[in-house]
């Protein structure tokens, strides 16, 4: 067989192949390294970090559902400096792209967070998680108001020239709308999307089982919301998507590429399974093989063709 | 040495009521685990539950090693029904293990409930030297007991429901040990696994005394490896990861 083509680009940013971790669900890398061999992942997506270290929220942070987990971490992190000066040596030592996921409270934490990730040797892209309550804006999400999101893509598309991904929040009415707001406030790409906002109640104690009260859904339960969802978007913008939600095998990876997606990024599967992106990678292979795919961007958007 | 591999159940059988002995055959390639430590075991094939479920050390056998498990919710019901030869998904082992106490130290082990699974190994590895201080809801929910009193110094029963032993909590009976005790505490050192409340009693017994000691925690787990950071506890340095600063912690480290 001929050789098969599995790079993809995100804007700028040329990854080996399509498949990346999710944030928060790959701790900054290391935890996996004793699995996996981390230079053969496309991209790893760091946990997303803030200007200073965050606690997070009180235990029980995790509870498990369906098909699924709802998680209320609270952003838990280490801050950005401890990041630069502990994790990046170490990241860097891998050929693979180098993600952060960063967040803040207000646009100008976004913005100083942005500024000071993009002098860092060894970070090759800037995920922006819009999914976070704005203080300023009286506790609204900033991925929710699209006058909101404008303000923040903007503020920080001004203050990074490093490719820039914005993540959007599913937890919205019109997914393709906040899309083309961030595309057109300066996203480079998309991820779509994060956890779904869900609560669950211990009918023993009549409490809510997460001490958050509500957590944010993932894994297999998600998969069809997210597929959709990424359907949509790639047909309201041009920008690339990263597709996410759900993915445990390679089926699924497909799946999201004949969505649209342009990559993938793998979240709790790796719970389960600590070397799931690597057998998602292979299974994506499997595939293409199966179906003589040569270059992997052949699949992207498959499933609109009528 | 690889911590994720496939092991085979040699063995999976009811010890009592709603408890179960696992022995698993492992990979010699796996790390030696030391009393403690923990493993995330599949215990399911499909994905409701869909996460890894934590399980202590309970025993190395030749071969393998061996999981006391209490039959609690939706997974361990699933476990319980997998047959000899049914192959599990195994990370581990994990987490820190329990301190070696000063040479002349004795080892006051306190056990509630299905914590016996987490500390019984470590008892086994002191012949005759550990005094177990072993609670349980009732006379039934006391597990292993003969083999525990065939290498403990000593073993204290106690149930909530005075049913065997005397009536109270383990740490009771730690306390009215401790209060009766002539020899200088300076020679204990105490290790504590089971329902939280039994462990911040045994804590603050501890604390008054001044005797150090190490407790195992639980939390809910997702990944089991340090990276979901679900599974934290309050500590007097803020959050720590029951998988990985954990799940053995100095007791005066935790904010109960
Ligand atoms: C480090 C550690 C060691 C453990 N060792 C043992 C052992 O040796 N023997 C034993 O019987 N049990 C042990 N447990 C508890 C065991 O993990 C739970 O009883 C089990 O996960 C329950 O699963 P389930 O599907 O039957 O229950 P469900 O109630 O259906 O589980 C729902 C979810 O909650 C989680 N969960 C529920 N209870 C607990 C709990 N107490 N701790 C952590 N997660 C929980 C499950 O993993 C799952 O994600 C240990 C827990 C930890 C954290
Ligand atoms: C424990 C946990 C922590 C997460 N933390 C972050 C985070 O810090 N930033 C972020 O943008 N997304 C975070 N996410 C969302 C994931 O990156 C991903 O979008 C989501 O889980 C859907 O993918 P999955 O179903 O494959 O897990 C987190 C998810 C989980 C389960
Ligand atoms: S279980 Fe994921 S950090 Fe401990």
């Amino acid at each position: 067989m001929v050789s098969m083509d599995l790079s993809v680009r995100i804007g700028s940013l040329e990854l080996k192949n399509p498949v990346m971790t999710a944030s928060g669900t790959f701790g900054y890398g290391e935890e996996y390294a004793e699995f996996l061999d981390l230079s053969r992942l496309g991209a790893v997506v760091v946990k997303g970090l803030s200007l200073l270290p965050k606690e997070g929220n009180p235990p029980p942070r995790i509870v498990e559902t369906a098909s699924g987990m709802l998680n209320a971490i609270g952003l838990q992190n280490i801050g950005i400096q401890r990041f630069i000066d502990e994790k990046i040596p170490f990241l860097r030592t891998y050929d693979t792209k180098v993600i952060v996921n960063f967040f803040g409270d207000s646009i100008e934490e976004y913005v100083a967070a942005a500024e000071r990730l993009s002098s860092v040797e060894g970070i090759h892209g800037l995920e922006m998680n819009i999914s976070c309550p704005n203080k300023q804006a009286g506790w609204c999400i900033f991925g929710t108001d699209p006058r909101v999101t404008t303000e923040v893509v903007g503020a920080v598309r001004k203050a990074t020239k490093l490719p820039l991904i914005v993540k959007l929040s599913p937890n919205v009415t019109d997914i393709s709308l906040m899309a083309k707001v961030a595309e057109d406030a300066g996203a480079d790409a998309l991820s779509v999307i994060n956890t779904l906002t869900g609560m669950v109640i211990d009918i023993k104690t009549r409490r809510p089982k997460l001490a958050n009260r509500t957590g944010g859904l993932s894994g297999p339960a998600i998969k069809p919301v997210a597929v959709r969802m990424v359907y949509e978007v790639f047909k309201a913008v041009k920008v690339p998507v990263i597709g996410m939600g759900g993915i445990m095998h390679g089926d699924d990876a497909i799946e999201f590429l004949l969505a649209g997606a342009t990559a993938v990024a793998v979240g709790t599967a790796n719970f389960v399974n600590p070397n799931a992106t690597i057998d998602i990678l292979d299974g994506i292979m499997a595939y293409m093989k199966d179906g003589k795919v040569e270059d992997i961007n052949l699949l992207r958007g498959a499933a609109h063709a009528i | 040495m690889s911590r994720y591999f496939k092991a085979e159940i040699q063995e999976n059988r009811p010890v009592h009521t709603v408890h179960n002995l696992l022995t698993l055959n492992v990979p010699v390639s796996m790390p030696e685990p030391r009393p403690g430590q923990f493993f995330m075991i599949e215990a399911n094939k499909g994905t409701d539950p869909l996460l890894k479920r934590a399980f202590s050390l309970f025993r190395k056998t030749g071969q393998g090693v061996q999981i006391l498990y209490r039959v609690r919710g939706k997974g361990t019901a699933i476990l319980k029904e997998m047959k000899k030869g049914t192959l599990l998904e195994v990370l581990g082992p994990l987490g820190t293990c329990y301190p070696l106490p000063p040479a002349d130290a004795v080892p006051l082990v306190i056990a509630g409930g299905i914590g016996i699974a987490s500390v019984f190994s470590f008892v086994e590895q002191f012949s005759r030297r550990a005094i177990v201080f072993y609670g349980a809801r009732t006379k039934d929910d006391l597990l292993m007991l003969d083999e525990l009193q065939g290498f403990a110094k000593e073993v204290r029963v106690s149930t909530d429901d005075g049913s065997a032993g005397t009536k109270g909590t383990a740490a009771d009976s730690l306390r009215h040990f401790l209060s009766h005790h002539a020899s200088p505490i300076t020679h204990h050192c105490i290790y504590a696994c089971g329902p939280h409340l039994l462990l911040k009693a045994v804590s603050e017994i501890a604390g008054a005394h001044k005797i150090p000691s190490y407790v195992s925690m639980e939390e809910h787990m997702a990944c089991g490896i340090g990276a979901c950071l679900g599974c934290v506890v309050k500590t007097r340095d803020g959050y720590a990861r029951v998988c990985k600063e954990g799940p053995v912690f100095e007791a005066r480290e935790i904010v109960w």
